[in-house]
């Protein structure tokens, strides 16, 4: 049976896309140089530090680029064999630039139940883009995601690190209209 | 009904703050415990009967009493945050609303295993319930009830919240003990376990958001208060999170025992348009599916659950009603868990996938008769094979949904294309 094959997906079902240059390299700001000496300090070991510190380098340059995996590689003293393995093991480690609003909906049973499938179709007419785009302008980004744990509030989304929902054909139109208000 | 223990403080205003959980006399719970031997307070748990809340139902004292107390190695508590069965999300407002409380629960839990430090696991997609407990720990920190010499009693516990970064498997106890390790979250053999050889080769205690939760309130008020609650096997009360097609969907803490129509029909107020419940998934969608009749029959406990052929769970509860279509939702389910799975075992990396695809072409109307009995024969296959029960979770519900909804199935077959929702669906579609 040879059915239903994603090229960009791996066996699993895992954006298997390959991870790219920024074209430059990058270095924590002075601010951050201090959050990473103080994270040091909260494990025995450097590597469990990896996390923290992917999440604080995503939030300072925008998303995890070769030159990110190699710099986070460098201070933790591992391989960045292993980053590189850490990054594309988590599906909140993006591996590609990002729009300023990154719309994530679920799509997992209870917003399905819910009419989440309806809701993706007007997201995905409404932005012009599909599952994995960015808008030509940058702005909006949209992916699907599992269960977010906000089941009462289906069919709902994440938008960066909020919560929306839950959602009519109406109100998530109106919820573009905002985010495209809002702007750069 | 409802029975308010873990839930009291939900209604404070700002019940989050430290000023507000203090007045409504939280922090003093902790004192009464340093005043205890730790093995006393391991005992009022074991008596207790409190078992754990994040979806196994282990007995949470005795899993404390296996923790080595002759060691040279320091020891690990790691609070399970990582909320991430579908279906579940009474940590996100435990979180939320009273981080203080979990915060307390972890001394306490501390003082009694001897845990020098807490690591609260806590899944990379939550932005408020995230900034509420690092702020909660921050408090507590300059308040003194964290860091060193608390309470002037010698006794020095850190408690540090970590991000998760979005992975499903990382909520299972040794997935999450590797990705706090800082690698990918893939799960380990068992034995040894980790109240041996733990996060950092130490013993590590592993316990949900809603366990050590429970543990000021039991402290505070007794096993035998505790005990007067749900059923002498399933004692205390469990947090149900309902989603799906009832009328008032949320966060629910009752009695353990609780029949699971007063819990559907009742608290959360029937089903939407007075419509027939079709089916009901009550512990999170790796339990067996219940069709609406069982799910009316059973009652919400441990027990009770395994009698009517599923599981308590998380205590996720999903409910259906009669327009749901049973191939469609089971190929929804089956999308999460093949792409879920960590790849380490050849039936799971495999298994999830195959059978998500069967199911996707049964949903489409280009499945065969066959396909049914395929399935069932690579679910069995998926079962007990594995590192971890991530492959029996994609199995269980599968197997089930077939056995009690095979006409529906056989009905897509038949019709080659999704008899109920009339086209087949294009979603699914496009994620192939
Ligand atoms: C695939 C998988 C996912 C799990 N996800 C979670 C989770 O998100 N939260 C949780 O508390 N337990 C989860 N568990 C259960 C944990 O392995 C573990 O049993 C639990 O955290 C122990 O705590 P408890 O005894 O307090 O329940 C999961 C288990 C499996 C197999
Ligand atoms: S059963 Fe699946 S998720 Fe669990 S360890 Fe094996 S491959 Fe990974």
């Amino acid at each position: 049976m040879q059915p239903y094959q994603n090229p960009n997906l791996d066996i699993a079902g895992r954006d298997a896309c390959p991870v790219e240059s920024m074209g430059h390299a990058v270095r924590f700001s002075d601010e951050n140089q201090k959050r990473f000496a103080e994270l040091l300090t909260r494990y025995p070991t450097k590597q469990a530090a990896v996390l923290p510190t992917l999440w604080m380098a995503q939030e300072e340059f925008g998303w995890c680029s070769t030159e990110v995996i190699e710099y986070v590689a460098e201070l933790l003293d591992l391989p960045p064999s292993h980053v590189y393995g850490v990054v594309s093991f988590y599906t909140m480690y993006y591996r590609r630039p990002m729009g300023k609003y990154h719309i994530q909906l679920c799509t997992n049973i209870s917003c399905m139940l819910m009419g989440g499938e309806t809701i993706l179709e007007c997201l995905r007419e409404k932005l012009g883009i599909g599952l994995g785009e960015t808008t030509p302008d940058g702005l909006i980004s949209l992916d699907e995601v599992e269960c977010l744990a906000a089941c009462d509030i289906a069919p709902m989304c994440q938008m960066n690190d909020e919560y929306h929902g839950p959602f009519t054909p109406e109100s998530v139109g109106q919820f573009v209209d905002q985010l495209r208000a809002r702007g750069k | 009904m409802e029975v308010k223990l873990l839930t009291q403080r939900y209604d404070n205003p700002e019940s989050w703050t430290l000023a507000a959980y203090e007045k409504a006399g939280g922090y003093q719970v902790f004192k009464k415990a340093f005043a205890m031997d730790p093995e006393q307070i391991i005992n009022v748990v074991k008596e207790s009967g409190l078992r754990g809340r994040g979806g196994a139902g282990f007995p949470t004292g005795m899993k404390w009493g296996f923790v080595p107390k002759e060691t040279d190695k320091p020891k690990y508590l790691c609070v399970n945050a990582d909320e991430s069965e579908p279906g579940t999300f009474k940590d996100r407002d435990l979180l939320t609303k009273d981080p203080h409380a979990l915060i307390e629960g972890i001394i306490i839990t501390g003082w009694a295993v001897g845990i020098s430090h807490a690591y609260i696991y806590i899944r990379g997609e939550f932005g408020v319930p995230y900034y509420r407990i690092r702020d909660a720990v921050k408090e507590a920190y300059e308040k003194g009830y964290l860091g060193r010499d608390i309470n002037g009693k010698g006794y020095s516990l850190d408690v540090t919240v970590h991000r998760g970064a979005g992975a499903y498997i990382c909520g299972e106890e040794t997935g999450l003990i590797e990705s706090l390790e800082g690698k990918k979250g893939q799960p380990r053999l068992k034995p040894p376990f980790p109240a041996v050889v733990g996060v950092f080769g130490c013993p590590t205690v592993v316990n949900n958001v809603e366990t050590i939760q429970a543990v000021p309130w039991i402290l505070e008020h007794g096993a035998e208060a505790y005990r007067k609650y749900g059923t002498e096997k399933s004692p205390g009360t469990k947090l149900f999170s309902v989603s799906g097609h009832v009328n008032r969907p949320g966060n629910y803490e009752i009695e353990l025992g609780l029949p699971c129509k007063t819990l559907v029909h009742d608290l959360c107020g029937g089903i939407r348009d007075g419509k027939r419940q079709k089916a009901n998934i009550v512990g999170g969608s790796s339990v067996p599916v219940l069709t609406g009749e069982e799910a009316d029959a059973v009652h919400l406990d441990y027990e009770s659950c395994v009698e009517a052929g599923t599981m308590l769970g998380s205590g996720g509860m999903i409910v259906m009603d009669e327009d749901t279509c049973m191939v469609w939702a089971l190929a929804v389910i089956l999308k999460f868990y093949a792409h879920e799975s960590c790849g380490q075992c050849s039936p799971c990396r495999e298994g999830t996938a195959w059978i998500r695809n069967l199911v996707f072409r049964l949903e489409s109307g280009h499945g065969t008769s066959a396909d049914l009995d395929k399935l069932l024969s690579i679910c069995d296959n998926m079962m007990g094979t594995t590192i971890c029960v991530l492959s029996d979770a994609a199995a269980m519900p599968t197997e089930s949904f077939i056995r009690k909804f095979r006409t529906e199935f056989e009905a897509h077959v038949g019709a080659g294309r999704c008899p109920i929702r009339g086209k087949s669906s294009h979603f699914l579609e496009s994620v192939h």
